[in-house]
């Protein structure tokens, strides 16, 4: 479904991907693993368009998707949930998630919101609320279902259990579960490395830019190496 | 002291030529709550639109009140070109930039005009210049009461288009969260162009308004620039409530304050109030602190 050959990307003079290659498979949940600053977030921006790509491919769904604009991958089904939710604080939370159909036909709009506010019954509740008043577990739900309203086919979920409580971090893993179960392909990029095992498929381990180490989660969990990418050893 | 009748017809007058001000002040607030630029160009792009009502009055004898949506639409696309071809284009997203660019675009605009125009005041009469209506001891202009509904007609239709169409919503959420936009598939620099081009559209259908009850010149922009500036700060930066409300109190302040303090005393009473409000509330009337 999502195959990454060789990229390299970055910001001006600083190169943070140096030759990154992945793939997901239909249905299939996928974890990147890594201690802070070794380019997950940079990866996750490249896949969705946000920056371009300097070197290597992105196909997707069978087509090459390297440099296409972010709102052509979005109409393709790549949908990213990118760290810090950056959902619309202004707007109310039946605004985020309308929003999150822009760029699919208004004819299947009204079933999605249903379907999303089925998952969500807490936003059910906060429809006319301005989003940004909500508290950080509602508003990472909100960030998920605009997603969802996207009509993904694959969810690139970036930190999305960072800056919630243990009891929320557990429903929202139940539900990245019960997304999966539903057919939907997720590359998850978490600090929750056990969790995310857990729950992953397959995994990949970057540092420093680059793939160390990847295979099945349960062969990834109980590798001594994964230990020594967190601290550096 | 001038008698309540006077003083009531005064405090009307005020509010009829505050709606329109209110309409130029409503395309400096969305370019301001969207873009984050202030626009220079705002003075020169309402002379545009003042000649162009003009030339469609002299040359073809379109009445400017009928003019509306044709100036309005012209100037929609000549916002949006300009903002997809040149200010845009020039800034690269920079913001410091993009305030050059639009104070470029008004030296260029302004000159222009004064060669194809020369420095000449140039006025039109229509019907309803000199009509009035009689309402109780009340002598009201039917030229400036026309003006005055369709602008805050207009305001209401760009408020419902804001807040109640999918396009409306996106530019809407670019304003704040440009990121979060192009993850939902919003093109920022379409809807960038889109509220620049709106922003000048509401300068075009001022302009037809004012056209029957003001002169034309190169320099006429300059006379409402500031009293729109004065608004958009005085009603809170961005805020649409904020312009409405902000125009019609400085058309009043600036006709009472004529009335009561003589002409050339009077345009002090906006920036009084003006100073007034910033004491108490530095971030305008409807604003919100960010």
């Amino acid at each position: 479904m999502l195959e990454v050959t060789d990229l390299h990307a970055g910001y001006g003079a600083f190169q943070v991907l140096q030759g990154v290659s992945i793939a997901v498979g239909p249905g299939e949940i996928v974890a990147v693993l890594g201690a802070n600053g070794v380019g997950k977030t940079t990866l996750n921006r490249a896949l969705s368009g946000l920056i371009a790509a300097r070197q290597g491919r992105v196909r997707f769904a069978g087509d090459d998707i390297t440099g296409l604009d972010s709102s052509d991958i979005v109409a393709r089904g790549l949908i990213h949930v990118p760290e810090g939710r950056k959902i619309f604080a202004d707007l109310s939370v039946r605004d985020n998630l309308l929003l999150g159909a822009y760029r699919r036909a208004s004819s299947t709009r009204a079933a999605n919101l249903a379907r999303v506010l089925d998952i969500f019954p807490r936003l059910a509740e906060r429809l006319g609320q301005r989003a940004g008043t909500m508290s950080g577990g509602e508003q990472q739900m909100l960030a998920i279902g605009r997603g969802l309203m996207s009509e993904p086919r694959l969810l690139i979920l970036d930190e999305p259990s960072l800056g919630l409580s243990p009891l929320l971090t557990e429903q929202l893993f139940n539900l990245i579960g019960r997304l999966h179960d539903s057919g939907l392909a997720i590359l998850l990029v978490e600090q929750n490395v056990v969790q995310s095992l857990a729950i992953a498929g397959r995994a990949y381990v970057l540092e420093h830019g680059q793939v160390t180490l990847s295979g099945d989660a349960t062969q990834i969990a109980a590798d001594p190496r994964l230990k020594s990418a967190y601290l550096g050893l | 002291m001038p008698g309540f009748d006077i003083a009531a017809a005064s405090l009307v007058g005020g509010l009829l030529t505050g709606g329109v001000y209110a309409l130029v002040a409503l395309g400096l607030t969305l370019i301001y709550g969207v873009l984050h630029i202030v626009n220079f160009a705002h003075g020169a792009l309402l002379m545009v639109g003042m000649f162009a009502a003009y030339v469609l009055a002299a040359r073809f004898g379109i009445d400017p009140f009928l003019a509306v949506p044709l100036v309005a639409a012209f100037m929609f696309c000549l916002g949006w070109a300009l903002y997809r071809f040149v200010i845009g284009r020039v800034s690269r997203g920079e913001d410091r930039a993009m305030l050059l660019a639009t104070l470029g675009v008004a030296v260029v605009l302004d000159n222009a005009a004064l060669v194809i125009f020369t420095g000449d005041t140039r006025t039109i009469e229509t019907p309803l210049t000199f009509a009035v209506l009689e309402v109780g001891p009340l002598l009201l202009p039917v030229g400036k009461l026309v003006a005055c509904g369709m602008a805050l007609l207009m305001a209401g239709l760009l408020w419902a288009f804001m807040a109640r169409t999918g396009t409306g919503r996106a530019i809407r959420a670019v304003a704040r969260e440009p990121e979060g936009a192009r993850l939902v598939g919003i093109r920022p620099d379409r809807m960038f162009a889109l509220a620049y081009g709106i922003g000048v559209a509401c300068l075009g259908a001022a302009a037809c308004l004012l056209l029957p009850s003001f002169y034309v010149s190169p320099s006429v922009g300059e006379n409402f620039v500031l009293i729109a500036f004065t608004i958009v700060v005085l009603g809170g930066m961005g805020s649409f409530p904020g312009a409405v409300v902000g125009g019609l109190l400085v058309g009043v302040a600036e006709s009472l304050g004529g009335l009561f303090l003589g002409e050339s005393l009077g345009p002090i009473t906006i920036s009084l109030m003006f100073i007034l409000v910033l004491l108490l509330r530095p971030t305008g009337l409807f604003g919100v602190a960010r």
